[in-house]
């Protein structure tokens, strides 16, 4: 079983993601770092792209800070080296880095230097499975999870090809569009939880989840893990604005992670008793 | 139109195939944009290539009625003369909404009614894409939103007023440089997020497959008429066809029939900014060259050549042209620089407004600022190209005039008339 899977095995996995960088690097480390004393079970970590596609404006706006303080992929690799947590690590990234890292063209580099640093796995939101050969298979060479995003538009046939190239777990895109917190959960996430209920992955949920009753309503239908993005990068984006502290920045995404966290134990203790599964 | 012609604008096979170009191409796009990809993959072999429920037929009838389709191929007498070989201008200018856009967003937003849907987004960065995806939209009954870049809108005011006027939304994106890299990113985020109702019609042959072909296929119609247009004129085929290269939609256009010919020529004439030397300070490419400069890579759902930094970051670009100011360019055409079959070169900004003067004055035709790109080069290499030369005019220059007057008092153009009398401005 890989670090990713263990994350899931006993009880819901909370998920935080932060853009390494934002608003710079050691400030970033003390928010990663926050964040696991708030109860992380994986830390996502973004290596900024300058065409950050899949995201709403909070994130887009923390890629942004990121780059201006000088991120670059082998200072995201520094990153990770230097942080004391010991939780698994995500890369979250644009297929572009991964694919220029280093001397060689294509994703292997990149993959090398991150199993060398400590890193569990990626998720590359622009690399759908029809292109994810190459990655794949570097993965598999040094041991990595490749995390595969499942949208509510996924259907049965894509869902095959998808989770044929995944291994950790599977990234539960909780309603259409770019990532950006949400008052409220979609009701599309549960359906999508019933569609995947055969698929021997963990299923995490993410795309909107801001508070711990969203992560408690996500848990209860059944989701095994919520990742929470663009809500956490609003409390960096709003201590910067200030110019806060970076120790009360910390405080505060802490005492968030925490909330998500009970939240989503709570939408555990919640859940109906389902019928065990019988592994046949 | 008969049956037999109709089909001709399409290719003689019905698979798409995998949409890669040797090793250009394919499709690098979040999850749930892929299901609306395959199912344009689907209507794009069925009605385009296919021609299903006539699909080709109204499009043609279209192009023509709507379009003013074919445009002419003139004689350009006094260039002919001055260069001592023969000059052709395939006139897209004159195509309804004064560019070759219109080709391809009257094709899409025919596809997209097809496919039953119910909405148009589009980004632009000169505004000419935008311009005809509005005309094409108003025409079909379609709502559409563009989005454009803050400074693309500074640039293009009078385009930004056309695409009001005929109906759709003109959306600001603000982030970056504010230009047409920024509003493809903005547009494939609406896109996402409304992907079920909503065709995504992209401006140029650029993005995930099938869009680079696609748009190809609809833009094929340039150079299917020049090419029996040329023989008639000049009685043979041309020695070289050149066109401007911004994600190179009237460059694939105008040179897809020409292709198997492999005497003619095929020149992809790149902005070449203020220099060819990316600003390692700045990370900012002064130029839009992603052809003659750039570099592997995947950028907008697509791997291509494009202006990148030694990390894959993608670097700021620079054109005096908003059309032309663009990192990437579409995957087909960085296969065939490799392959040799077309070239790749770049003409810098003073030298295309120089051209911009010259042709309105010599010929009576004031170009896009796009278009005095070929032209530039034309003038600065023609001794080279042979006695029978095709330049794509692939648009008008009324869009760009309040920018062309400022540029041209600012940098002093040689050949350019006197503004001042009036103000500077227009
Ligand atoms: C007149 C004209 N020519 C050329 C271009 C560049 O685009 P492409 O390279 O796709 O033809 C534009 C883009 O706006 C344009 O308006």
């Amino acid at each position: 079983m890989s670090d990713l899977s263990t994350a899931f095995a006993d009880g819901p996995a909370f998920v935080p993601y932060l853009a390494v960088g934002d608003p710079d690097y050691e400030s970033s480390l003390a928010y990663v770092e926050a964040l696991e004393r708030g109860g992380a079970d994986v830390v996502e970590l973004g290596l900024p792209f300058s065409e950050p596609i899949a995201e709403g404006p909070t994130i887009q706006e923390a890629v942004v800070r990121s780059l201006e303080a000088g991120t670059t992929p082998d200072l995201f690799f520094e990153f990770v080296g230097d942080l004391e947590v010991d939780v698994p690590l995500v890369c979250m990234t644009y297929y572009n880095l991964v694919y220029q890292y280093g001397e060689e063209r294509g994703p292997r580099p990149f993959v090398e230097k991150a199993a060398e640093v400590g890193l569990s796995g990626f998720v590359v939101p622009d690399l759908p499975a029809e292109e994810a050969g190459p990655l794949r298979a570097a993965c598999d060479e040094f041991g990595l999870d490749l995390v595969s995003i499942v949208a509510p538009t996924t259907d049965e046939e894509r869902l095959g090809k998808l989770v044929s190239v995944s291994s950790g777990y599977l990234y539960v895109q909780a309603r259409l569009g770019v990532t950006g917190a949400q008052s409220s959960v979609s009701d599309r996430t549960a359906a999508s939880l019933d569609r995947l209920s055969d698929v021997d992955l963990p299923k995490a949920v993410g795309f909107g989840i801001s508070s711990g009753e969203q992560a408690a309503t996500v848990v209860e239908a059944g989701a095994d893990g919520v990742i929470v993005g663009s809500a956490l990068v609003d409390v960096v984006g709003e201590g910067y604005r200030n110019d806060d502290p970076v120790a009360d920045v910390a405080d505060r995404l802490e005492s968030l992670a925490r909330e998500l966290n009970a939240g989503a134990e709570r939408g555990y203790s919640q859940r109906a008793p389902r019928p065990e599964r019988t592994s046949e | 139109m008969s049956e037999g012609d109709a089909a001709k604008g399409v290719e003689d096979r019905t698979d798409a195939g995998d949409g890669k170009f040797g090793e250009y191409g394919g499709r690098y796009v979040p999850e749930a944009l892929m299901p609306a990809i395959e199912e344009l993959t689907d209507a794009y072999e069925r009605y385009v290539l296919g021609n299903e429920d006539g699909f080709v037929d109204e499009f043609r009838r279209r192009l023509a009625e709507f379009g003013g389709r074919p445009t002419p191929l003139q004689r350009a007498d006094r260039l002919s003369e001055r260069y001592g070989t023969e000059v052709y201008l395939k006139r897209e200018d004159l195509v309804h909404g004064g560019a070759h856009k219109l080709n391809n967003a009257l094709g899409q937003v025919l596809l997209a009614k097809y496919m039953g849907k119910e909405r148009i987004v589009a980004e632009t960065g000169a505004g000419q894409h935008g311009t005809a995806t509005a005309m094409a939209a108003a025409h079909l009954g379609m709502p559409c939103e563009v989005y454009m870049g803050e400074r693309d809108i500074n640039r293009q005011r009078p385009n930004v007023f056309r695409m009001r006027i005929n109906g759709a939304a003109v959306t600001p994106v603000t982030t970056g440089r504010g230009t047409l890299k920024e509003a493809i990113s903005e547009t494939m985020r609406d896109w996402a997020s409304n992907v079920e109702d909503t065709h995504y019609v992209i401006g140029s042959v650029v993005g995930p497959h099938p869009f680079p072909r696609m748009v190809r296929d609809f833009q094929a119609v340039i150079s299917e008429e020049a090419r029996e247009q040329i023989r008639e004129g000049a009685g043979r085929l041309p020695d070289a066809v050149l066109a401007c290269a911004g994600g190179g939609s009237n460059t694939m256009g105008a040179f897809h029939r020409f292709v198997p010919d492999e005497d003619v020529d095929l020149y992809a004439v790149e902005a070449g900014g203020s220099s060819l030397e990316v600003d390692e300070r700045t990370g900012v490419a002064p130029n839009s060259a992603s052809l003659t400069t750039g570099s592997e890579g995947v950028l907008h759902g697509s791997r291509t050549k494009l202006l990148q930094d030694g990390h894959g970051q993608i670097v700021e670009s620079h054109s005096i042209s908003s059309g032309l100011d663009y990192a990437g360019v579409g995957p087909e055409l960085a296969h065939l620089v490799d392959e040799g079959r077309v070239t790749p070169v770049a003409v810098d900004d003073d030298a295309a407004l120089a051209a911009f003067h010259r042709l309105s004055q010599e010929e009576g035709i004031i170009p896009a600022l796009e278009t005095a790109h070929a032209f530039g080069y034309l003038h600065e290499h023609h001794a080279g190209l042979g006695g029978v030369v095709v330049v794509n005019v692939s648009g008008r220059g009324d869009k760009d005039l309040e920018s062309v007057v400022e540029e041209t008092d600012a940098r002093g153009t040689p050949n350019a008339p006197d503004m001042s009398a009036f103000g500077g401005g227009l």
